[in-house]
């Protein structure tokens, strides 16, 4: 049974770095970036190194970032959602609608957080019973929780929502509620990911579907966890919008899905599924709000902006390819 | 022979380097013109490392290149192809769904007079006259998807020659075409050959290599190892050459007394792919399916394991039926599946071994929900010993393996669960010398286990040296049993073509 040690086979390797270059890049270029652009931004101007500003750059990346640690779920088991903007603004009119009608906080939270999934479990029955592309499903999804919103509200937005506004403005220990939450959900998301055989699973469903089959892996079920998981923290997030808005808009978080897929990506997730991080989604939305705030703190006007942002995704994919697309077959 | 171009192909002291792995060092390789040059060795040898180099798809990180004589560029595949040098993957570059003329003037369509459109009628009569001068025959306006696998290979030649080129790399073109098709390849390349087509033949199939080639060129571990002459070579060399030491035995065969009958399959069906397929297998049986491609055997084992559908037929494990709708059924009852096709079905190539290790059987790592990191490392480096896996790291993914070891993955990510029956698939295709021995040894290990293994194989000699007993197939239907003791190789080849051999 122990034969195994003979140590003189013939081609065993006998140098043993611990990282490879590439992979050091694909493990860390993210990170490696961030620094850089911490760097850079703080010598662009004065006012970015501030105590002030850095909360303000984790306030604003906060409710995107939850969204996105959802979808990179979502992109790691190799499928896409395309329907959270629309599912932030239902489920957060739906659960600012509850609050104004009960006058309690943890219901209207609930009842959005339970929207959000349960839109999430109807993508993810539709993508796994019929066998949709969830491109589609979550297309449609997107189309029609937009349509449900505004017919709910008939377009105008839910007001006077009092209290609700902790969620989104309040502090907890001096930290931004949002802050703290998106911290709270990393870490699980973190978790998840890494320590869970269901971490294990949508790797192994987004690196080869049929392996992950023929492994005995109950697939279907894992997918519409992984969108009922994406589902609720989208509803989170869309109560968390609202509540910092002031109000329960019909027609907020228009290109959600974008910005979340936007983050994950530069965070090093392949789009194809089975590579990527939690911790590179954390680090795309510093990016990403690092960016955002750098560009207006030095007064680039918000058209520049999004040119900018375009040319910043095109970056961090090319990176990533150089950093992956080097494998060996022979 | 004039001093100045000896060689047609001269690659010298080619290095390349990949992350994790070795690769090429310092090789040198000499082809002759309108030879056949075959390159074997093990598989991480670097031999396909090497002819990437020289088709343009890896750039080498030193070494020269001279074709004719003259020191060239490969930067890129065009540049190959400008040279002269077309190479013919395992995996064909046709594209399936446009006819045998389109693929050969891919890229270089004429055009009719006015150059906006495809000039199809001479693009297919010259495509005919290419199809003759080759000696076949075949509709220049087939689809491609409809040929056979070696028809594709022939269009993938007469795509190479049309483009004008020298020197053709065959990468183990064999490996998915029956006897007949060998004999039709080979009759072509001698063909080609005499009208100085230069070839260089990669395969494991080393009675292929005696019967074709006229130099072969051994690497190992990067390194040329030999270069000789065929005519002065013996198999028995080349294998201790390959593998850098004698190879005892390649099937190491042990007999062990069989256990009670743990699998039966009765009147298994799948409409259109196999009928009336009935067979038992005991507890430290190993039980072959012989057979010519398409013949139903691998239908068969993915249907048991539940990958594919049954349409009939009844299946008992352990004496109590046994029902299978999906794999994971058919993994909670005992049996496994080796894929013939590892990449496809078998493994995760993005993630590192270890994940690919303890896939099937992530349940036993875990403790209140959590993976325990620690047992799971431990139990996996222990079967990758067990195994001989060779990687730097348990934590590379398993695409940097050599596709000896990634068999070897597969096999292991099952040996870590409780297993009963184990279909294996065509489990040494493709796999060095080396690897192939570890893979029989330690199919013999499990038998002697208790464990009742069926293997897919349609290389004979592994069938006869490894199984105790054969049932041949043909067509979808089972069409004889052999014994250890009385199966042969022609035995089986009648068997399975129907046909009986003078």
């Amino acid at each position: 049974m122990d034969e195994g040690k003979k140590a003189d086979e013939p081609g065993a390797p006998n140098v043993k770095p611990r990282y490879t270059k590439e992979e050091f890049f694909s493990r860390y270029g993210v990170l490696l970036i961030l620094v850089v652009m911490i760097l850079a931004s703080s010598l662009l101007s004065p006012a970015f190194l501030t105590g002030r500003n850095m909360w303000n750059v984790l306030r604003q990346m906060s409710i995107i970032t939850i969204i996105a640690f959802g979808s990179t779920l979502v992109i790691l088991a190799g499928m896409i959602d395309l329907s959270c903007g629309s599912v932030v603004a239902l489920s957060g009119v739906l659960g600012t609608s509850v609050y104004v009608m009960t006058g309690s906080i943890s219901l209207g939270l609930a009842s959005g957080m339970a929207t959000g999934g349960l839109a999430g479990l109807i993508c993810g029955f539709l993508v796994t019973r019929f066998d949709l592309p969830p491109f589609i499903v979550t297309l449609a999804m997107m189309t029609g929780a937009r349509g449900l919103v505004l017919l709910y509200t008939g377009g105008s937005p839910i007001i006077n929502i009092g209290d609700f506004t902790v969620l989104g403005q309040g502090d907890l220990l001096s930290i931004p509620v949002p802050v703290l939450v998106m911290f709270l959900i990393y870490g699980l998301v973190l978790v998840l990911v890494k320590r869970t055989p269901y971490g294990r699973y949508i790797y192994a469903i987004g690196g080869n579907e049929a392996a992950a089959v023929a492994s005995g892996i109950h697939v279907r079920r894992i997918k519409r966890t992984t969108f009922l998981l994406a589902g609720l923290l989208t509803g989170l997030a869309g109560v968390m919008l609202m509540s910092r808005i002031n109000s329960g808009q019909p027609a907020a978080g228009l290109n959600f899905e974008l910005d979340a897929i936007t983050t994950v990506v530069i965070g090093g997730t392949s789009l194809s599924g089975g590579i990527g991080t939690v911790t590179g989604t954390l680090a795309g939305g510093v990016i990403v709000a690092i960016l955002n705030n750098i560009l207006n703190l030095t007064n680039v006007s918000p058209y520049w902006q999004q040119i900018v942002k375009g040319l910043v995704i095109l970056l961090a994919v090319i990176m990533d390819l150089k950093a992956k697309g080097r494998g060996r077959s022979g | 022979m004039n001093t100045g171009s000896e060689y047609l192909l001269e690659m010298r002291n080619i290095v390349k380097t990949f992350p994790g792995t070795r690769a090429v060092r310092n090789v040198t390789l000499q082809v002759r013109p309108g030879t056949v040059h075959a390159l074997v060795g093990e598989n991480g040898a670097g031999k396909s490392t090497l002819m990437k180099i020289l088709a343009g798809e890896h750039r080498a990180d030193a070494g020269e290149i001279f074709f004719d004589g003259k020191k060239v560029e490969i930067n890129n595949t065009r540049d190959a192809l400008r040279i002269g040098i077309a190479t013919v993957y395992q995996e064909l570059n046709l594209v399936p769904e446009m006819t045998v003329a389109e693929n050969i003037f891919l890229g270089r369509e004429p055009r009719e007079k006015l150059g906006l459109f495809v000039d199809s009628r001479s693009m297919e009569k010259e495509t005919a006259r290419i199809i003759a001068g080759m000696g076949l025959h075949g509709a220049p306006r087939t689809r491609v998807k409809e040929l056979t696998v070696s028809a594709q290979q022939m269009v993938e030649i007469a795509k190479g020659i049309h483009r004008g080129s020298r020197l053709i790399v065959m990468d183990e073109p064999t490996s998915a075409i029956t006897e007949a098709e060998v004999e039709r390849l080979f009759g072509l390349i001698r063909e080609l050959k005499s009208r100085g087509i230069t070839f260089i033949y990669i395969s494991h199939k080393l009675d292929e290599v005696f019967r074709i080639s006229d130099e072969i060129t051994v690497l190992r571990d990067g390194v040329r190892v030999a270069t000789q002459p065929t005519g002065e070579m013996t198999r028995s060399r080349i294998i201790s050459l390959m593998v850098g030491r004698e190879l005892s035995q390649l099937y190491p065969k042990a007999e062990f007394p069989k256990g009670e009958v743990i699998f039966e399959a009765r009147g298994l069906r799948r409409d259109g792919v196999f009928q009336d397929i009935s067979f038992q297998v005991r507890r430290g049986e190993i039980l072959g399916l012989a057979g010519l491609m398409g013949a139903g055997r691998s239908e068969i084992a993915r249907a048991v394991f539940g990958l594919d559908p049954l349409d009939g037929g009844e299946m008992t494990l352990e004496g109590s039926p046994f029902h299978v709708r999906k794999p994971r059924d058919a993994i909670r009852r005992g049996l496994a599946y080796v894929p013939e096709d590892r990449k496809l079905v078998g493994l995760c190539l993005e993630r590192p071994v270890i994940e690919n290790l303890t896939l099937a059987s992530l349940e036993r790592f875990v403790k209140c929900g959590f993976l325990r990191p620690g047992t799971e490392r431990k139990e996996s480096e222990a079967i990758s010993a067990k195994l001989q896996i060779k990687t730097d790291r348990l934590d590379l993914p398993v695409k940097y393996l050599s596709g000896g070891n990634q068999q070897k993955v597969v096999l292991g990510k099952w040996l870590l669960r409780n297993l009963k029956v184990l279909f294996l698939d065509e489990p040494t295709r493709g796999i060095d010398v080396g690897a192939k021995a570890e893979i029989h040894r330690r199919m013999s290990e499990l038998a002697g286990n208790g464990i009742a293994v069926v293997m897919i194989s349609s290389e004979l000699p592994e069938l006869l040296g490894m199984c105790d007993r054969i049932i041949v197939m043909r067509q979808g239907k089972q069409s004889g049993e052999l014994h250890r003791d009385a199966a042969t190789q022609e035995g089986i080849m009648n068997l399975a073509t129907g046909a009986f051999h003078g």
